[in-house]
């Protein structure tokens, strides 16, 4: 398990980063390593160059501006976890990320290595969809904020170029919304088969607002619109969460592997969209 | 010098931590992939990515100029060769045996064969280099499952001229041990139940912690081979026998070896490569295998069909079993591949008293990787086979699975007991474990949830799984191998040198890796000897020190080894007791011996054993005639073989909305007779369930249609980790085996054994009721689901994609029992 041989870059600016990236024209970002090391030992790929964003402290941290956190995009997962903010503001981000892998992998992995890899089965796409987040990415030309509707593009495919960075994931405040994320999986530290975040605000006993984001429903991550809108404004009985979450698989078109095929993972994400907002509305 | 007052009155029994874990546990050991020797080169392998092809041209010149490149060779440039993967046990005289070469030249007979090898300074330049060797293949046809296999349409070996490696049967009628199986299943067609199941035995990896690793040092005058090995003295005589260098000339060292679970019983293409390319350089070489390499080319275990005929009178009263195996034996016959199914002969009819009995087994070759031992090797096949069926017995039937199993089972009255199989079962008492594991699971209070959740129609419902499971092991008596045509004999020895410091050094021939031998052995001859457990030091794993040996597997090492290292010390203290006359000038028939000194009957006078050692160290006052030393030797050959056996009890709960199962409870209650060190038995019965109930849920070697592993590496190879299992209940009841010294038999692939029925059978338990009698393992979410999605869609019927439906012609329904059709898929 030893990767090809590399040109190494340690940049301890974006700008020093950004021209590190510029300078090549097959160079790979390094973020917390946890997709990338495997991918390069198994000598899937064997990019001329590796840009180390670890010495990069301005890329690290979580704050408040306004109306939204901003968590900078080096920021590990369990660092994540522990933050105040996360919990207050952003309840189904930290649901999503307690779910992932084990705590080695929560400790060195990065909620942007996580973005920019882009694998539609990685749990941190679907909660940022579903927050209407917006990812802020530093180029050549300078900075840009992109909506996380429009920032996954394909399987392993994000609107972060060649020569740019992911920088910061600016999240707009769910205060007091509900969360949940369900998440499916036969062994622990596997990759989800299919994961249903769901975040609600509720107005008394009925769902004012719904967002729901699906993970590993299709190439990228999902929203459930269609579930959305049936739950927006609705009593929220029983009955109505359960003929809204049925309509979650519209419009996907989930993978088939050794863990299930396209049909199972619809079955799945109306089950599991249901039981994430019961969860999410506290039944 | 130590004193012998304050040790425990007792060692065997006692919840001694591991000697051995500290180094193994931080890494600070000998390790195979830690030893670097002066000038040591690092080998990189070529392997193919195909199944099955012809190799048109291998161009290795770009390698061979790569930076620190040493040598790129292929098969060509050893045209003597380089040894050979030798089987050891040919099943029948007729077998179809292809050549097994560590490298081949013309065509690669399974994905991960090696083509070619470089040598470099170091390991990265090795793999850098290996890139660059170019190897131009035509793809063959490839055949992959064994009942294709059976069909001889597409051939693994196309100059064989057939896939069928060997058939072997055991016929009860024929061998004098029982009656006539096809009687006994025509009577009950008449009269009585038949009940007709087709299994299938998933292909599993079997994934220990250290990958494989071989250094050789050719310097000096013996050639000298590290290796992850379990079976150094085997390798060695393999070594000698396949490459014509003088057995005296090798040493082979197992050092510290990072697990194995019947993966290292096998000679690799790896180590003779590793060895030939070091004699040819005359330096020191190291091959170290990544996972991935490891995953696809290590062996591989289990992979079986199995079909099975159970008769039975109308109350299920057993009356006949007959057993059709086909086994995929991968690309080649490997070292004991061949024999693994076979030892399923004496293991399907199980605690059972089948008056006819009969065990076909069709062993097939096919271009995947070659199978072998993995935990329980053969046993744990025939278990699920016998624990499943005996399940729709009771279906069948209409009562309790447990009911049905002590309707049938040998009473602990009957022991010693022999089986339709022919062999005799020495002690046991399943009534005592079965009420032992009712008790400790609350099987009747589990059984009433049951029954609650199917009247309520809880969407999450409750399987309780069954396994009463007996196991043959401490392999092997040497003349029923022989019998066998097994390639060596079963026997095992032990040496036990008396330092003159009063120490103790055991050298045993087993080889551990992982189980626990030095704390264990250390135990016995504490207690033995009289010394503290301290004191004793247990060496192995090397053919210049422990030169006499045939190693770990099989549930051997303390039933048979350990009874060859009670023998050695039995006599350390008969040599001993000569001298202790002398120097207490006494009568030898005057002493007894205990607590490590021989006392003269009658009186406060004695010598302790070590001072003796001391004595016959200085010799300078010893009886004449006999030689100054009590160190002893002994090897121990057993008369038989040993049978633990178990009631394990499983409750699991599954989620009929996405098939997903979550356990509940696991009980089980072990006869393994007498148990040195509680804390190791429970420690192999730990993680032999894990194994056992991962077959069951999560594992499974898949292959694509073009004969490529899908699960080639550990993220879709899904091992379990200790955040998938819960807390299990175990606890032993103990019949000591009568068949060595110590009462003890073999607890080492027991859990594996046994588990995987209990967990299937507790899925199936739970969606009875909805016609299900089968899901196909794995039992993943997805299987669980399908089977639920169209059973419900049958209104009841048993027609489920689910379930394994190998032979069109004859679908997988029970005969009388049938409870619906099969569809095949």
């Amino acid at each position: 398990m030893i990767p090809a041989a590399f040109d190494y870059a340690a940049p301890e600016t974006v700008a020093d980063a950004l021209a590190a990236l510029a300078d090549s024209d097959d160079a790979k970002v390094l973020a917390g390593g946890q997709s990338l090391l495997p991918i390069l030992r198994m000598r899937l790929n064997a990019p001329e160059k590796i840009v180390d964003l670890g010495k990069i402290a301005e890329l690290r941290g979580i704050r408040e501006d306004g109306d939204a956190i901003v968590i900078g995009a080096m920021t590990a997962y369990a660092d994540i976890l522990t933050d105040p903010l996360v919990a207050e503001h952003a309840a189904l981000l930290k649901a999503a990320i307690e779910t992932v892998a084990d705590p080695q992998i929560r400790h060195r992995g990065t909620i942007g290595g996580a973005l920019v890899h882009a694998d539609p089965a990685g749990d941190v796409g679907a909660p940022v969809l579903a927050l209407d987040a917006e990812l802020v990415i530093a180029g050549p030309g300078g900075e840009r904020t992109v909506a996380a509707a429009d920032f996954f593009e394909d399987l392993f495919t994000t609107a972060v170029g060649e020569d740019e960075l992911l920088t910061a994931i600016r999240i707009p405040k769910h205060t007091g919304w509900g969360a949940a994320y369900e998440k499916f999986v036969r062994v622990a530290h596997q990759w989800s088969i299919v994961a249903v975040a769901a975040t609600v605000r509720m107005d008394g006993d009925a769902i004012a607002e719904a967002r729901v984001g699906l993970t590993n429903m299709g190439s990228t991550p999902l929203r459930a619109t269609a579930t959305e809108a049936a739950l927006a404004g609705s009593a929220g009985t029983a009955q109505g969460i359960a003929h809204a979450c049925g309509l979650a698989a519209e419009g996907t078109s989930p993978p088939s592997d050794l863990n299930g095929d396209a049909d199972y993972r619809r079955h799945l994400a109306g089950v599991l969209t249901r039981r994430a907002v019961l969860s999410a509305v506290g039944r | 010098m130590t004193t012998v007052d304050d040790r425990p009155s007792a060692e065997i029994g006692n919840r001694r931590l591991r000697k051995e874990d500290q180094r193994l546990i931080t890494g600070r050991t000998k390790w195979t992939d830690n030893i670097t020797l002066p000038g040591m080169v690092h080998l990189a392998m070529v392997r193919s990515p195909f199944a099955h092809a012809r190799i048109t041209s291998i161009d290795t010149s770009a390698a061979k100029e790569a930076a620190n490149v040493i040598a790129v060779y292929t098969a060509a440039d050893f045209p003597d060769g380089m040894g050979a993967c030798a089987n050891a046990w040919p099943i029948t005289p007729e077998q179809v045996t292809p050549d097994h070469l560590p490298m081949v030249g013309e065509r690669v007979a399974c994905a991960g064969e090696i083509v070619a090898v470089v040598v470099a300074r170091t390991a990265a330049q090795a793999r850098d280099a290996a890139e660059l060797v170019d190897v131009d293949y035509d793809v063959l046809p490839a055949v992959l499952d064994g009942l294709e296999a059976m069909k001889d349409e597409v051939l693994a070996h196309p100059d064989k001229g057939t896939n069928k490696s060997a058939f072997w049967k055991l016929d009860s009628a024929e061998a004098g041990t029982g009656g006539n199986v096809e009687e006994a299943i025509a009577a009950a067609r008449e009269d009585g139940i038949v009940i007709k199941r087709e299994y299938r035995q998933q292909r599993l990896i079997p994934a220990f912690m250290e990958p494989r690793s071989t250094v050789v040092d050719p310097t000096g005058e013996q050639v000298t081979m590290w290796t992850a090995t379990q079976i150094p003295h085997i390798l060695r005589f393999l070594i000698a026998a396949t490459t014509g260098m003088p057995e005296s000339k090798i040493r082979v060292i197992a050092p510290d070896v990072g697990g194995g679970f019947g993966g290292k019983l096998q000679t690799t293409p790896e180590e003779f490569i590793t060895l030939a390319v070091a004699r040819r350089l005359g330096k020191p070489a190291k091959y170290t295998e990544t996972r991935s390499e490891s995953l696809v080319s290590a062996h591989h275990g289990r992979d079986q069909y199995q079909k099975l005929t159970l008769s039975a009178t109308k109350d299920g009263t057993v009356t006949g079993l007959k057993v059709e195996l086909v086994a995929n034996l991968g690309a080649y016959v490997a070292i004991v591949g061949g024999g693994v199914p076979v030892l399923g002969a004496w293991m399907f009819n199980a605690i059972y008293k089948f008056p006819a009995y009969q065990f076909n087994c069709q062993t097939v070759l096919t271009n995947t990787a070659w199978v072998d031992a993995y935990r329980g090797a053969g046993r744990p096949e025939a278990t699920f086979g016998i624990e499943r069926i005996m399940d729709e017995l009771a279906a069948e039937v209409g009562v309790d699975p447990l009911a049905i199993r002590e309707k049938n089972w040998i009473k602990h009255e009957e022991f010693p007991f022999t089986s339709v199989a022919g062999m005799t079962y020495d002690s046991g008492n399943y009534e005592a474990a079965t009420a032992r594991a009712k008790e400790l699971f609350g099987y009747d209070e589990l059984r009433a949830e049951q029954a609650a959740r199917r009247e309520s129609g809880d969407p999450v419902q409750l399987g309780i799984g069954v396994s009463t499971f007996t196991e043959m092991c401490g392999l092997a008596p040497s003349r029923v191998l022989g019998s066998l045509s097994y390639g060596a004999g079963g026997w095992e020895s032990a040496s036990i040198r008396m330092l003159p410091t009063g120490k103790v050094e055991v050298i045993t021939g087993t080889s551990p890796h992982g189980q626990g031998h030095e704390t264990a052995w250390s135990q016995i001859v504490a207690d033995r000897l009289g010394v503290p457990f301290e004191d004793v030091e247990v060496l192995h794993g090397d053919t210049q020190v422990a030169y006499k040996g045939l190693d770990t597997y099989g549930s051997r090492s303390l039933v048979v080894g350990g009874e060859a290292v009670v023998r050695a010390a039995d006599k350390v203290i008969e040599k001993a007791k000569a001298f202790a006359a002398h120097l207490l000038e006494a009568n030898a028939d005057d002493l007894e011996f205990s607590g490590g000194r021989f006392g003269v009957k009658g009186t406060d006078q004695g010598i302790g054993i070590t001072d003796i050692a001391l004595a016959t160290f200085a010799s300078h006052n010893y009886p004449e005639g006999l030689e100054p030393g009590i160190d002893a030797d002994a090897t121990f050959d057993p008369d038989d073989f040993s049978f633990p056996h178990g009631t394990h009890l499983c409750a699991m709960e599954v989620d009929t909305e996405t098939g997903q199962t979550r356990m509940r409870k696991y009980v089980c209650v072990d006869d393994i007779g007498n148990v040195i060190n509680p804390l190791i038995v429970e420690g192999q019965v730990h993680g032999g369930l894990v194994q056992g109930i991962a077959q069951a849920l999560w594992e499974e070697a898949v292959y694509d249609e073009n004969g490529t592993l899908v699960t080639g590496s550990f993220v879709d190879y899904t091992l379990p980790t200790a955040a998938d299992t819960i807390s299990f209940v175990t606890e032993n009841t103990t019949s000591p085996s009568t068949t060595n010294t110590l009462g003890t038999k073999g607890v080492g692939e027991a859990g594996t054994i046994a588990s995987t029925p209990a967990v299937v059978n507790s899925i199936v338990d739970a969606l009875r009721p909805l016609g299900i009698h089968d899901i196909v393992m794995p039992c993943t979410p997805e299987r669980v689901w399908k089977a639920i999605q169209s059973a419900g869609s049958h209104d009841g019927e048993t027609t489920t994609e689910a379930q394994p439906h190998f032979d069109e012609a004859a679908p997988n329904n029970a005969d009388p029992g049938s409870t619906g059709e099969g569809n095949a898929q």
